[in-house]
């Protein structure tokens, strides 16, 4: 741990200093940020809160409340205070632009450190950062933990994949930081130009930025004989240093001194109890450039419940299985398509292909799942394909907590677009029957 | 003596299917001496004997099939009562389980042919041992694919 202070604080403590950090924030949003003084005047809300339980009265931001204020209107210090501006990748729409201060700056280093020494890293170890430097939160996000960990920091950032393994090789590099599918292509070359990964001094990877599965985990362990430890950020909440698994790869413990996590349901938008899955929802309450409150992140994940044998005391969040604007409700529970495509991941003699068609019986919503036969399955077999239609059926279901028909289909009749259209096809208003 | 090459074919339980696959081996010429449809609730299970499995299963896959090969037996049934059953119980003397069989006749010929999924390849032999006619793979279908 780098900071056990922090990350082993008792529960109380912790909760005592997130509401005196809430506060604090609360009332430098009020004073700063336009957006969130009307907001609150609105609701009739004052920063001076009694407990934490009242940041549930709280309005939630949004991403397009960020990009409404392109490119510095959403920033509570004044720009004479901010030291640097990052901006997110702009898949989804327009850019935005985040601005931190010369302490936010010192607070990400400090939990970037954490999440690097969470996958075992000190100043001892090499640590070669192919994140991409420049707008991007992640090259100089975790370039400024490792260097305040103290390890020697490889500055390579992203692309040019042989040279990546040159430099593993040559450097003697013992942690590296990229997204989940650059590891494996980083291996893939290595072993095309005669390198065995395995034989390299890497020992773990920090790997994020991207969703991946926990198959994706056991290849990478695999090919490069490391420890692959999940990392999350996000560049409205910070960039990368907002939670990180531990050794014990069992959900990802959220910086809470720094980061308040609700989950909460994407229809109502009301908190969910621990273990429950839904979006989930940060309140930064130590940042200074553009500290956001409810800001829902739009990615699908639950608490953890329990406490975790690392020590730490902080919350776990699980592996983002996917995106609140998928979510479908049937029988009123929240269904969410990609936590299908993590099963299906586990299955032998399956694809990771699916369609979900949505119907209605009577007044009853009916889910049948169509998914892809693997190519190489022996087709002669009819027992053995009925036993593995029941397992997908068993697996999917006890996923989604809703009972569900599968139709197994023939390989590669599934379209491989990614979009939702595609993925679910809702035939309910066709067949209702209420 | 050899096990013989049936084509396999994974149908999904959509209309029209079956045809499609019945048209798909047309396209490519290819001539089925046998078919048998074993279906479940949910997918139905093509069985083939035809003049080309190899070309068959290449033709059925372009097509967006699944689709394997399978090694069965054919043997030759006595055209008399009891029959089949005589057949049977050689493979049963020596422990020989059949999984699924189907029967068909060639055109002009005085006996069918029964096509048996057997569980050990033995089968072949105690066919052979007891008299039995067995039906190897070149006077079924091409064997230069």
């Amino acid at each position: 741990m780098y900071q056990p202070e922090y990350e082993a604080m008792p529960r109380l403590e912790l909760e005592a200093l997130q509401l005196e950090r809430l506060r604090a924030v609360l009332h430098r949003v009020n004073d700063h940020n336009e957006f969130y003084r009307t907001a609150f005047a609105n609701a009739g809300l004052s920063p001076d809160i009694a407990s934490l339980a009242d940041l549930k009265h709280f309005p939630f931001t949004v991403k397009d409340d960020l990009r409404a204020g392109y490119p510095y209107n959403f920033f509570s210090a004044p720009m004479h205070d901010i030291v640097r501006v990052h901006s997110s990748s702009g898949t989804t729409g327009q850019i935005t632009v985040v601005g931190y201060t010369s302490n936010d700056i010192d607070n990400w280093a400090d939990l970037m450190a954490r999440t690097l020494a969470s996958a075992g890293a000190t100043a001892d170890d090499i640590v070669q950062v192919t994140y991409g430097y420049g707008l991007f939160t992640g090259g100089l996000g975790a370039h400024y933990g490792s260097e305040r960990l103290g390890a020697v920091t490889i500055p390579i950032s992203g692309g040019n994949t042989k040279r990546q393994v040159q430099v593993l090789a040559d450097f003697g590099t013992t942690i590296l930081a990229c997204t989940p599918s650059y590891a494996i292509l980083i291996a893939e070359t290595a072993q095309e130009m005669g390198i065995d990964p395995k034989t390299l001094p890497l020992r773990a990877g920090v790997f994020g930025a991207e969703p991946w599965s926990e198959n994706m985990r056991k290849q990478i362990e695999e090919l490069l004989d490391i420890k692959a430890i999940d990392i999350y950020g996000l560049s409205e909440i910070l960039g990368p240093g907002v939670a990180a698994e531990c050794d014990q790869q069992h959900g990802l413990h959220v910086n809470e001194d720094h980061f308040i996590i609700e989950i909460v349901d994407p229809e109502t938008l009301q908190p969910v109890p621990d273990g429950e899955m839904g979006e989930v929802v940060f309140t930064t309450i130590t940042k200074e450039g553009i500290p956001v409150i409810r800001y829902r992140t739009r990615d699908i994940s639950r608490i953890i419940p329990g406490e975790c044998a690392c020590g730490r005391t902080s919350r776990r969040m699980e592996r983002i299985t996917g995106r609140s604007d998928d979510m479908i409700i049937v029988r009123g529970v929240n269904v969410f398509p990609s936590q299908i495509e993590q099963v299906l991941t586990g299955i032998e003699g399956v694809a990771p292909h699916y369609q979900v068609v949505l119907g209605k019986k009577g007044a009853m919503d009916t889910v049948e799942v169509h998914v892809e036969v693997a190519a190489d399955t022996n087709f002669d077999e009819i027992r053995a394909l009925e036993r593995l239609q029941a397992t997908v059926r068993n697996e999917i279901q006890s996923a989604l907590a809703v009972s569900i028909a599968v139709k197994l289909v023939e390989p590669k009749s599934i379209e491989r677009s990614q979009g939702k259209a595609k993925r679910v096809i809702d035939l309910r208003a066709d067949q209702g029957g209420m | 003596m050899q096990m013989i090459e049936q084509v396999s074919v994974f149908l999904e339980n959509k209309p029209g299917h079956l045809a499609h696959m019945a048209r798909a081996l047309a396209e490519a010429q290819l001539n089925m001496r046998a078919l048998m449809v074993a279906d479940t609730s949910e997918f139905g299970v093509a069985r083939i004997i035809c003049d080309n499995p190899q070309a068959a299963k290449q033709k059925l896959e372009a097509e967006g099939f699944g689709v394997s090969i399978t090694q069965v037996v054919a043997v030759e049934i006595p055209d008399r009562p009891g029959g089949l059953a005589e057949v049977l119980e050689v493979l049963g003397a020596n422990s020989v389980n059949v999984e699924y069989a189907y029967a068909f006749v060639e055109p002009g010929a005085e006996v069918a042919i029964d096509v048996l999924k057997v569980d050990d390849r033995r089968a072949i032999e105690v066919l052979s041992a007891a008299g039995m006619r067995v039906v190897g793979p070149e006077s079924l279908y091409q064997l230069d694919v």
